[in-house]
């Protein structure tokens, strides 16, 4: 039985962004939050519907693709360049991939979510088949034979007598507008040579030799160096500072840019901006407000705050003696990108042209004409990799440094680098998060009842239009102060359980919490996932059922049931020793993409509490796969970034501010510590592509959890999983 | 103070001007051009700036450039034979398609180059061991053990 489609409903699925905007209406909603019209096209084709949206033929004759994404490592600019060279029996190598740029790429949103293959990949197969059928339809037409009896091969048609005439003859200078019709036909699945194989990325290519990639390698002729002095506190306020002791000290300072609070420093080379930097920081006075709340279990202190409590699955609860009862608590971790974060900027007679690893090019578009003071159409922004994180981290206030600096020194190009604690202490944290959950089982051993309270901040803080989203802009002169996001659907994501459960009632307080905040790669599944997840193996404890078995007596969906006896197939044969146990855990991403079951095996030693993770095991199914060497090294690391998290990572605050700065305060997992892994994809070549780039972070977690359990014995309900709460 | 410095870059003398203090990242990237080295920390706890130093592996972040007048430096551009074909740990990441993101990557090749100049057929242990001190965030750990030991084993079959 399905309830009717409600506004609360709608606000569960639709996730943080659109919520913001639905409560924000009027801020300029980017693509993302667009309802798309009612269509059978992808998303990002039904609105951006034109053929050479999305491909073009250059005068050289190279086939460009155009997508709205931004490369972080995930593949997508492979995956593009398959899809398209399949439905154009083209070659891969023959296709060029533009990544998210203003005014040049299709608009689609953020680089997020899991949804660049669903979206965009899917978008260039529709606009690709569609061109096909154009251009043989026009050599059809010239030559006046039927379309069926030409054959497209390497960018070229192949006309019956075997002429061969290249994509740029057959358009001669045209591109290719017509709209993509739903009914576009596509190149049967059987016949596929490039998709659903581990075709090799070109830009690894690039990267193995050093060359030019990212935006940290960008350099433009009389480019000047930047930094920014941030302040000591997330609310101060700038006093002073001697800039004449400044120059006394360091050479090459070109301008001091003052804008309010925002203080900046334009340098001739990178190492003077250093210095420059080092001096400001020390000489700077600040009035400071210290009221972060340090020293309180952070767990409690955050179900105090005031929030805005939902109740999102309304359902009889009744707890009684035998009600199983836990707590469970996620603290704030960071994207913690190995590359702080970087941008260039240039203005010049009214026009600012920005270079930026944003995962938005257009919402950061959006949001900085009331920070720069020009009007929308006088900003273009260039996405260009950098260093991965899968998350909102300090690329969009990194652009905004160097968007402010480059207007105070026109005419140059300006480059900011964020220092490494400037990337910790700054950048938007995944929020903490607390999960405390209560079942009833009935006689037979099955869950009849279950109740979930969870607490969380917003899982988006993105640009969106929004200039208060924009960190700078917090400290400019007419300040853009940060905005109250109340109800965010990221923290609700996969906060049901993916079990037949009778009865499940679901309460959701969304506070805002004292550290600043945005999307982690999946956002609230992680910490909802790791609760549910370990809670599971406590039922089953209690059910005196093994852990597997009882998620599969709770489970009807035939590819959920596929992925966990998978997993159980390739890890039956472990053996352990003393000491040793294995975990396992499942989710469905968002309860509506990827299904990921994940086995942890780990070794605890019970005196020192010290814990060995010896082994993770995933197994995947994520739909249809483009690229299967890609789907395996997203869901690898996916399942590794998630152990460190799981077992070293905390943000941790003093009154004043972030005390986490640097690697040593903040370590995160290296390879001694790092498992064995290994994966298996299963793959549905007939089934939609589900996305995978977030689907292990989530079950990860728990399958250590569990795996600790059935080592010591000890149950850690509080992450991360460390050897002191072993011992205690 | 400007000074001119000479130091020893892939095989290459090259005059230098710069202060004496600067680090050798900095010379690298902004004089030399050189993308190899990564800024990762400024602290020596990430290694993504890591270039070989006289054959051993070390952080360029904050080593000062007058201190290495005497050293020969290698970057990652520095290990392509002069016909254009990569080095067999490159090649190694490259077919094993090692990296997401790819920052880290200077730092784990550099680190496995200098390893494997030492010890022709190390086990995972001693891979793990070496490539401590590089950071990765996208999880690409296990890709890089395995791309370690392929090295190794064209390089001494």
């Amino acid at each position: 039985m399905k309830p009717a489609y409600t506004r609360r409903k709608f606000l569960k699925d639709s996730g943080g962004l659109t919520v913001a905007f639905t409560l924000f209406g009027g801020c300029g909603l980017s693509a993302e939050q667009l309802e798309s019209r009612p269509s059978e096209l992808p998303r990002s084709l039904a609105r951006n519907p034109n053929v050479n949206a999305w491909l073009q033929v250059l005068a050289d004759g190279q086939i460009h693709i155009f997508t709205g994404k931004i490369e972080l490592g995930q593949g997508i600019s492979t995956a593009v360049a398959q899809v398209a060279a399949e439905e154009l029996n083209t070659d891969p190598n023959m296709i060029t991939v533009h990544i998210a740029e203003t005014g040049v790429t299709p608009n689609e949103g953020y680089t997020a979510g899991s949804g660049s293959i669903i979206n965009s990949a899917m978008s260039v197969r529709y606009a690709a088949a569609h061109a096909r059928f154009l251009l043989l339809d026009r050599v059809a037409k010239k030559l006046k034979v039927e379309a069926s009896s030409l054959a497209m091969k390497a960018g070229t048609v192949i006309t019956p007598d075997r002429k061969q005439l290249t994509f740029k003859e057959i358009l001669n200078g045209d591109q290719l507008t017509d709209e993509v019709p739903a009914s576009v036909k596509l190149k049967p699945k059987e016949d596929y040579q490039w998709v659903g194989k581990p075709v090799t990325r070109p830009d690894i290519s690039r990267m193995v030799r050093g060359e030019s990639y990212f935006i940290q390698d960008l350099r433009f002729p009389g480019m000047l160096h930047a930094r920014v002095i941030r302040p000591p506190a997330y609310r101060a306020t700038l006093q002073g500072f001697n800039e004449e002791a400044l120059r006394a000290k360091v050479a090459g300072i070109v301008k001091v840019v003052r804008n309010g609070s925002f203080l900046g420093v334009i340098t001739e080379n990178e190492y003077q901006a250093e210095q420059a930097q080092r001096v400001l920081r020390g000489n700077v006075k600040w009035s400071v407000t210290k009221d972060l709340p340090e020293d309180q279990p952070l767990a409690e202190y955050l179900k105090t705050l005031p929030a805005n409590s939902q109740q999102v699955q309304e359902a009889n609860f009744r707890a009684n003696g035998n009600t199983v009862k836990a707590q469970y608590f996620k603290p704030y971790i960071m994207h913690g990108s190995i590359g702080p974060s970087c941008a260039i900027a240039h203005y010049r007679e009214g026009e600012l042209q920005i270079w930026s690893h944003s995962q938005g090019v257009y919402p950061l578009r959006e949001a900085l004409p009331n920070v720069v003071g020009l009007p929308i159409d006088k900003i273009h922004i260039k996405g260009v990799p950098g260093s991965g994180c899968y998350g909102h981290n300090g690329a969009d206030d990194a652009a905004t440094d160097a968007a402010l600096l480059a207007l105070a020194y026109p005419g140059v190009h300006i480059r900011v680098q964020w220092s490494r604690e400037e990337e910790h202490g700054w950048e938007p944290l995944g929020s903490a998060m607390a999960i405390d959950v209560q079942a009833n089982l009935d006689a037979s051993g099955k869950i009849a009842e279950w109740y979930t309270e969870l607490w969380s901040d917003s899982h988006s803080t993105r640009p969106g239009g929004d200039p208060g989203n924009l960190m700078p802009a917090h400290y400019v002169e007419n300040p853009h102060p940060r905005t109250s996001y109340g109800y965010s659907g990221g923290g609700y994501r996969n906060a049901d359980p993916y079990y037949t459960i009778p009865q499940l009632k679901i309460d959701a307080h969304f506070f805002e919490g004292p550290l600043r905040v945005s999307s982690l790669r999946s956002l609230g599944a992680y910490a909802n996932i790791f609760a549910i997840e370990s809670f599971m193996d406590e039922l089953a404890e209690q059910a005196g059922t093994q852990p597997l078995a009882f998620r599969l007596n709770h489970s009807d969906d035939p590819r959920a049931v596929a992925v966990m006896k998978k997993l159980d197939d390739i890890t039956k044969n472990v053996s352990l020793v003393d000491q040793e146990g294995i975990g396992y855990s499942f989710s469905r991403y968002k309860n509506s993409a990827a299904y990921c079951a994940v086995a942890a095996q780990v070794s605890v030693d019970v005196s020192s509490g010290e814990i060995s993770l010896l082994h993770l095991w995933g197994v995947i199914d994520a739909g249809e796969v483009i690229n299967p060497d890609g789907l395996k090294n997203q869901t690898e690391g996916g399942m590794i970034q998630s152990a460190s998290w799981t077992l070293t990572e905390e943000v941790l605050f003093n009154a004043q501010h972030i005390i986490s700065l640097n690697w040593d305060s903040y370590p995160i997992l290296r390879f001694r510590d790092v498992p064995q892994v290994d994966v298996v994809v299963l793959d549905h070549p007939n089934e939609p592509a589900l996305g995978g780039g977030e689907a292990a972070q989530a079950p990860t977690s728990a399958a250590i959890a569990n795996a600790v359990f059935r080592a010591s014995g000890k149950r850690i309900r509080e992450l991360p999983i460390t050897a002191e709460k072993i011992r205690g | 103070m400007k000074e001119k410095i000479s130091i020893n870059v892939n095989g290459q003398v090259q005059i230098v001007e710069a202060d004496h203090t600067t680090p050798l990242l900095y010379v690298l990237r902004n004089q030399l051009e050189l993308n190899g080295p990564k800024y990762g920390c400024g602290l020596e706890q990430c290694g993504a700036c890591l270039v070989l130093l006289d054959g051993q592996a070390s952080p360029s972040c904050r080593i000062p450039v007058s201190s290495v007048a005497d050293k020969e430096i290698i970057t990652l551009k520095g290990l392509i034979q002069e016909d254009g074909s990569l080095h067999p740990v490159q090649r190694a990441f490259e077919q094993e398609q090692t990296p997401q993101c790819g920052y880290c990557l200077n730092g784990m090749i550099i680190a496995a180059v200098a390893l494997l100049e030492e010890n022709a057929q190390p086990d995972d242990d001693i891979v793990r061991e070496r490539m401590q001190p590089v950071l990765c965030r996208c999880g690409t750990h296990a890709r890089v053990v395995r791309a370690v030991r392929t090295a190794a084993q064209t390089m001494n079959p």
